[in-house]
C-alpha cells in the first residue's frame, strides 16, 4: 500500500500539462465513440417500439419513425383481442424453456463433474468423445432424417426441447469450473460412504452454484429464443413457440389477416399490418428486455468463466 | 494411481459412469449416428430404403452441385462473409473494450457495456423484424431517412448488392456486445504495473494503448481468430436465413452453404444432393478446424483446443 501511494505522488509529480491534456482529448474521443457505438446498438429496439405504438396511417403516410407521429395502442388492442394463439406460444415457449433449461442443467452438471474427477479412469476418452462432435458433424440432413423418419418426433413438444438438451461447450465450462473445487471435500465424503452420485447432487451441486446460474442462463436464452427446431419439425399451429410465431407473423401477414378477419376480430381489410408486425416483435422480446437487467451479469461471468479453458 | 483390470474398475466406478451415460447416449443418437449417414451422400434416397436401404448412386449427388457452379458461389460467400465477420467484429470489439476500460468512469461504463450487450440477447428472428423496419422499401426507415436529404428511395430487399455490407454491419451489431466483454476481461486481468511505469516515464494515453494494451491483447486476439477461421466454412444460417429467407433475388450475394443445404432439404426435397453439399461442408469444416488447431498450437501449446 505505501508502496502504491509512492509510486502514484511520484507519477503525479512527473505527470506533465501535456500528459492531461492528451487524457482530456482521449476521454473526448472515447466517450463520443462509445456514444455512437452505443446508440448503434440501442436505436433499432427504440425503433420497433415505437412503430409499435405509431397508427398504420401515419406509417403507411411517413413510415417508420423514431418517435410515433400519431400515438396508437390500436396494434396491441387488436393483438390481445383474440389473444388463444399467443398465449398458446407464450406457453410453448415457457414449457419449453423451463423444462430444457432444468434438464439440461441437471445432465450438463452431471456428465461435467464425472469429467472432472481426475480419479476416473475413462476421463479423457469419454472427454474427446463429447469433443469430437464439435469438430465433424454428419450435417444437416442426416440428422433431420433421424428425427424425422426414425424417432419420428415432427410435431411434438419433446423435439423443441432434445435436440438442444446438451452442448459441449457448456459442458466444458462447468467441467473447469468444477476441476476448481478442491478435491478434499470429494475425499473425506468418500471416507464417510457416500456414493458418487450423491457427492454430485448433495455437495458438489450447492458449490457450483454460479456455474449453474450462468449456464442455466445461457440455456434459458437458447430455449426462449429458438426458432429453428420450430421451422424444421413444427407443422401444427398449437407448438409453435414465440419466436416461431413471430417469424411466421413477418412472413405471412395474408394469412394472419385471414385468421383475423375469419375469427370475427376485424370486419375490414383494414388491419394495420406494419404496426401489428412491430407490436408482435415487442410482444416476443418483452419479457428479455425486462429481465435484462438483472441477469446480463451472469453472463459477463459466464463469458469470463468460458474464457479459462478446462 | 493403481490401475487395476478393466472389469474391476467397471465396477469401481459404475455409479460414474451410469452418471456419464445419459449425455453417451444423447451424443450417440444425434451426433454420431447422424455421421454414419453421410452415406446418404452417396445414394439415390427413397423413403422406402430410407438411410441404408437405399441404392448407392456413386459421386451423382456432387456432380450435380459442382457442375452447377453453386458449390463456388455458395463456398465463396460462406468464407468471404465469415472472414468480413471476423475483421470487422474484432477490430470494433477490442476498440469498445479499450475505450471502455480506458476512457469511460466506471458509471458510464457499466451503461455503455448494458446497451452494446443487448442485441446479444435477442433472436435472429427479431433481428429480421428489425431489418424489416430499416430496409423495408415503402415504409423502412432508411428510405424515410433518404427522403428528407432529397434522395431517392432504395429498394433493399431487390438489389443484392447491398447485402454483403447490410450483413456485416448487422453481424457486427448482434456480436459487438459478447466480444466487448470478453475482450475487456482481458484488459482487466492485464498487470497495471505496466501502465503505472508507462505513466512515470511520462507516455501519454494513445502511447500506453499502443505500446501496451494492444501487445498484450495479442495472444488472446491470435487465439480467437485462429479458432474463428477454424469455422470459416460455417455459415451462421439463423442470420442469413432471417435477413433472406427464400428471397432468391438476392441469393448470389447471400447464399451460404448452410441455407443452400437447408433449401435443397424442405424446399426441393433433394434429399440426395443436400446431404453431398453438407458432407463437403463437413469435411472442410473439419480440414480447416484441425490446420486452425495446429496453428494455435504452435503459437501457444496451452491454448489448443486439443
Amino acid at each position: 500500500m505505501k508502496n502504491q501511494a509512492a509510486i502514484a505522488a511520484a507519477s503525479d509529480a512527473v505527470r506533465s500539462k501535456a500528459v492531461r491534456r492528451d487524457m482530456l482529448l482521449f476521454r473526448i474521443i472515447g466517450y463520443a465513440v462509445l456514444a455512437l457505438l452505443a446508440l448503434y446498438c440501442f436505436v433499432p429496439f427504440l425503433l420497433v417500439l415505437s412503430s409499435s405504438l405509431t397508427s398504420e396511417s401515419s406509417i403507411i403516410e411517413h413510415g417508420f419513425q423514431l418517435l410515433p407521429t400519431e400515438f396508437s395502442t390500436e396494434a396491441y388492442s387488436l393483438l390481445f383481442q383474440y389473444p388463444e394463439q399467443i398465449l398458446r406460444a407464450y406457453g410453448v415457449t415457457i414449457g419449453v424453456t423451463a423444462l430444457g433449461t432444468f434438464a439440461g442443467l441437471f445432465l450438463t452438471s452431471m456428465t461435467a463433474y464425472v469429467l472432472s474427477r481426475k480419479d476416473f479412469r475413462w476421463r479423457n476418452s469419454f472427454s474427446f468423445f463429447f469433443f469430437f462432435t464439435t469438430l465433424f458433424s454428419g450435417g444437416l440432413v442426416p440428422w433431420y432424417l433421424l428425427i424425422v423418419n426414425y424417432l419420428q418426433l415432427k410435431d411434438t413438444f419433446i423435439v423443441l426441447v432434445l435436440p438442444m438438451l446438451l452442448n459441449v461447450f457448456y459442458i466444458i465450462v462447468m467441467k473447469s469450473f468444477m476441476s476448481g473445487i478442491p478435491e478434499a471435500i470429494v475425499e473425506s465424503a468418500k471416507m464417510d460412504g457416500a456414493d458418487d452420485f450423491r457427492i454430485y447432487w448433495q455437495l458438489i451441486l450447492p458449490l457450483a452454484k454460479p456455474a449453474l446460474a450462468t449456464i442455466g442462463l445461457f440455456l434459458a436464452l437458447g430455449y426462449w429464443n429458438d426458432w429453428y427446431n420450430a421451422l424444421l419439425f413444427v407443422s401444427n399451429d398449437n407448438l409453435m413457440p414465440l419466436q416461431y410465431y413471430l417469424y411466421k407473423m413477418l412472413g405471412n401477414m395474408d394469412g394472419m389477416r385471414k385468421a383475423l378477419i375469419s375469427s370475427g376480430a376485424v370486419v375490414s381489410l383494414s388491419i394495420p399490418t406494419e404496426s401489428l408486425k412491430m407490436a408482435m416483435t415487442v410482444t416476443a422480446i418483452g419479457p428479455i428486455l425486462l429481465a435484462y437487467p438483472f441477469i446480463q451479469r451472469y453472463f459477463v461471468q459466464g463469458l469470463t468463466i468460458g474464457s479459462v479453458k478446462g | 494411481m493403481n490401475r487395476g483390470g478393466f472389469w474391476s474398475d467397471v465396477s469401481k466406478y459404475r455409479v460414474l459412469l451410469l452418471m456419464l451415460l445419459p449425455a453417451v447416449l444423447f451424443f450417440l443418437l444425434f451426433a454420431y449416428i447422424p455421421m454414419a449417414g453421410i452415406v446418404l451422400a452417396f445414394k439415390q434416397f427413397n423413403y422406402n430404403g430410407g438411410i441404408f436401404g437405399s441404392p448407392w448412386n456413386g459421386l451423382d449427388n456432387f456432380r450435380f452441385f459442382f457442375e452447377s457452379g453453386d458449390a463456388w458461389r455458395v463456398t465463396r460467400n460462406t468464407a468471404l462473409y465469415n472472414i468480413a465477420f471476423i475483421i470487422v467484429n474484432n477490430v470494433l470489439q477490442i476498440a469498445a473494450a479499450i475505450l471502455l476500460f480506458e476512457a469511460a468512469r466506471p458509471f458510464f461504463r457499466k451503461i455503455f457495456q448494458t446497451m452494446l450487450f443487448l442485441p446479444y440477447f435477442i433472436s435472429w428472428v427479431v433481428v429480421g423484424a428489425i431489418a424489416y423496419n430499416l430496409f423495408n422499401y415503402d415504409y423502412g426507415m432508411l428510405n424515410s431517412v433518404l427522403g428528407w436529404l432529397g434522395m431517392e428511395p432504395i429498394d433493399v430487399y431487390n438489389t443484392a448488392a447491398y447485402w454483403p455490407l447490410l450483413l456485416v454491419l448487422i453481424s457486427a451489431w448482434k456480436a459487438l456486445g459478447y466480444g466487448t466483454v470478453m475482450y475487456l476481461a482481458a484488459i482487466t486481468g492485464l498487470d497495471r504495473e505496466m501502465y503505472e511505469a508507462a505513466e512515470i516515464d511520462g507516455a501519454n494515453i494513445f502511447q500506453r494503448i499502443i505500446h501496451i494494451t494492444i501487445p498484450n491483447l495479442m495472444p488472446t486476439l491470435i487465439i480467437l481468430m485462429l479458432l474463428a477461421i477454424g469455422n470459416i466454412f460455417r455459415g451462421d444460417f439463423g442470420m442469413f436465413y432471417n435477413m433472406v429467407g427464400t428471397n432468391g433475388i438476392l441469393f448470389s450475394t447471400t447464399d451460404v452453404i448452410d441455407t443452400y443445404v437447408f433449401r435443397a432439404l424442405t424446399a426441393n426435397n433433394d434429399i440426395g444432393m443436400s446431404a453431398a453439399a453438407g458432407f463437403y461442408q463437413s469435411i472442410l469444416g473439419f480440414v480447416t478446424i484441425l490446420v486452425a488447431n495446429w496453428a494455435v498450437r504452435r503459437y501457444d501449446k496451452d491454448r489448443a483446443l486439443f
